[in-house]
């Protein structure tokens, strides 16, 4: 239990910011990570050798897509929340905080899978097979779920429709 | 120039900083030659940037109280104190003859599978000891599964064959001996991606020699238990009974075909 506080502890902003990022609002978040710290608790004998992360974030990420079938369900919805002012500050930053407030509305229109696949990658530093396992998902889709995302939230910032160029090759080279 | 063709996953690494030094290089190449492409690419790097910088103030924000990790443990320790008492108690009826209390009474009828009862419980047992043990879960590693199988099948007097669950996504760790009230039990562990572990526990059955695949639980675990031919078999693990019960399925069927 002494390697548990090693090496989970340091994770767990990483895991909030995960967590919010999907869900958008603190208190939400704040749940659901400590559901996920309570599990790998009681289960980390079960966990493997080696990186935990995406065994947390597995973990993380079954419990918030859970509870989006819940709320689904129930028709509830939680207030979205904008970034906080304060963490911003300055005029001088005033454009980058509303740029900032706009990725995160565009990146909310994503589909659920596409979402999480591009938040793992690109913010919280997943290799493409880390994400396959958090996901549950072969290598193969989370490349492609990537791929539509990204395209996706292009389109959402430039505002106009991106044909894909005709000159890249449609392979797929999994590493 | 005899490279591989770029492909569009090649783009996402590039942006995503996961390529080889090589790889990046010939990318690096490419776009120079595809201000389009490049230009693309260039706009995934800059949702990634914003992406980071939009969400990096909540990695920095101080942790609540209820997410401290030392506190959530210890809470915890203090939850399972009363619960092994509990289990302590209940072991001391077990003793006492009561028996029976890790299966829904009403799944089994009591006079006709006493024995099946028996080998459910003790499968759970060896869950409970050997499952988590981080250590040494099993004591021959299934590199050795040879040595495995015939030891189990010396000490059983019967030939044992170990189930391949890896079509259930459960890979066999190895196995080892366990000591029951009937005699030698041979147990084998498995586990899958995530970790999570199953235990096969399989002897000789005095009584119930041949029963149905009959659906146990108590504390954590759940599992099926059946009996062909005079061997009896449970497969324990902390799945539900829905996920457990085609993976019992499996290694019923192959342990038929022995």
């Amino acid at each position: 239990m002494k390697d548990i506080l090693l090496l989970v502890e340091p994770l767990i902003p990483a895991l909030r910011r995960y967590a919010w990022a999907l869900v958008r609002n603190h208190a939400t978040a704040d749940d659901l990570v400590q559901d996920c710290l309570e599990r790998a608790v009681s289960r980390w004998h079960q966990r493997r050798e080696g990186d935990p992360r995406p065994w947390l974030f597995a973990i993380l990420h079954n419990l918030a897509i859970n509870q989006f079938r819940q709320s689904k369900t129930r028709g509830k919805h939680k207030t979205i929340e904008e970034i906080d002012e304060s963490d911003f500050g300055e005029d001088a930053v005033q454009e980058r905080k509303l740029m900032y407030q706009d990725v995160l509305n565009k990146l909310s229109k994503l589909p659920d899978d596409q979402r999480a696949v591009l938040l793992l990658v690109a913010v919280e530093d997943l290799s493409y097979a880390d994400a396959a396992k958090v996901l549950d998902i072969p290598i193969g889709t989370v490349m492609s779920r990537l791929s539509r995302a990204r395209e996706r939230l292009q389109r959402e910032i430039e505002g106009t429709a991106y044909e894909a160029p005709g000159n890249v090759v449609p392979l797929r080279g999994v590493k | 120039m005899s490279q591989r063709p770029i492909t569009e996953d090649d783009l996402h690494a590039y942006v995503d900083d996961a390529l080889e030094p090589e790889r990046q290089a010939e990318v690096d190449a490419y776009l120079e030659a595809h201000p389009d492409v490049a230009k693309r690419v260039a706009g995934f790097s800059v949702q990634r940037e914003l992406l980071r910088g939009a969400l990096a103030p909540i990695a920095e924000e101080p942790l609540p109280p209820a997410l401290n990790l030392s506190r959530i443990i210890e809470s915890r320790r203090q939850r399972r104190l009363p619960a092994w008492w509990a289990i302590a108690a209940m072991l001391l009826l077990c003793i006492g003859g009561a028996g029976g209390w890790l299966l829904r009474a009403e799944m089994l009828a009591p006079s006709a599978s006493a024995g099946l009862v028996a080998l459910a419980q003790e499968a759970a047992y060896s869950y409970n000891v050997y499952a988590p043990d981080r250590v040494r879960p099993v004591e021959i590693r299934a590199s050795d599964s040879a040595q495995l199988v015939q030891w189990a099948s010396n000490r059983l007097h019967q030939p044992v064959k170990v189930p391949d669950l890896t079509t259930a996504g459960y890979r066999l760790m190895g196995g080892r001996l366990v000591a029951t009230a009937h005699g030698a039990a041979a147990m084998f562990m498995y586990d899958d991606d995530h970790g999570d572990r199953l235990v096969v526990l399989t002897r000789p059955m005095a009584t119930d020699q041949s029963q149905p695949m009959t659906p146990h639980s108590g504390g954590d675990v759940s599992g099926f238990a059946w009996a062909d031919d005079g061997m009896g078999y449970s497969l324990v693990g902390q799945s539900s009974p829905d996920i457990l019960r085609p993976i019992a399925n499996e290694a019923r069927k192959q342990a038929r075909t022995i």
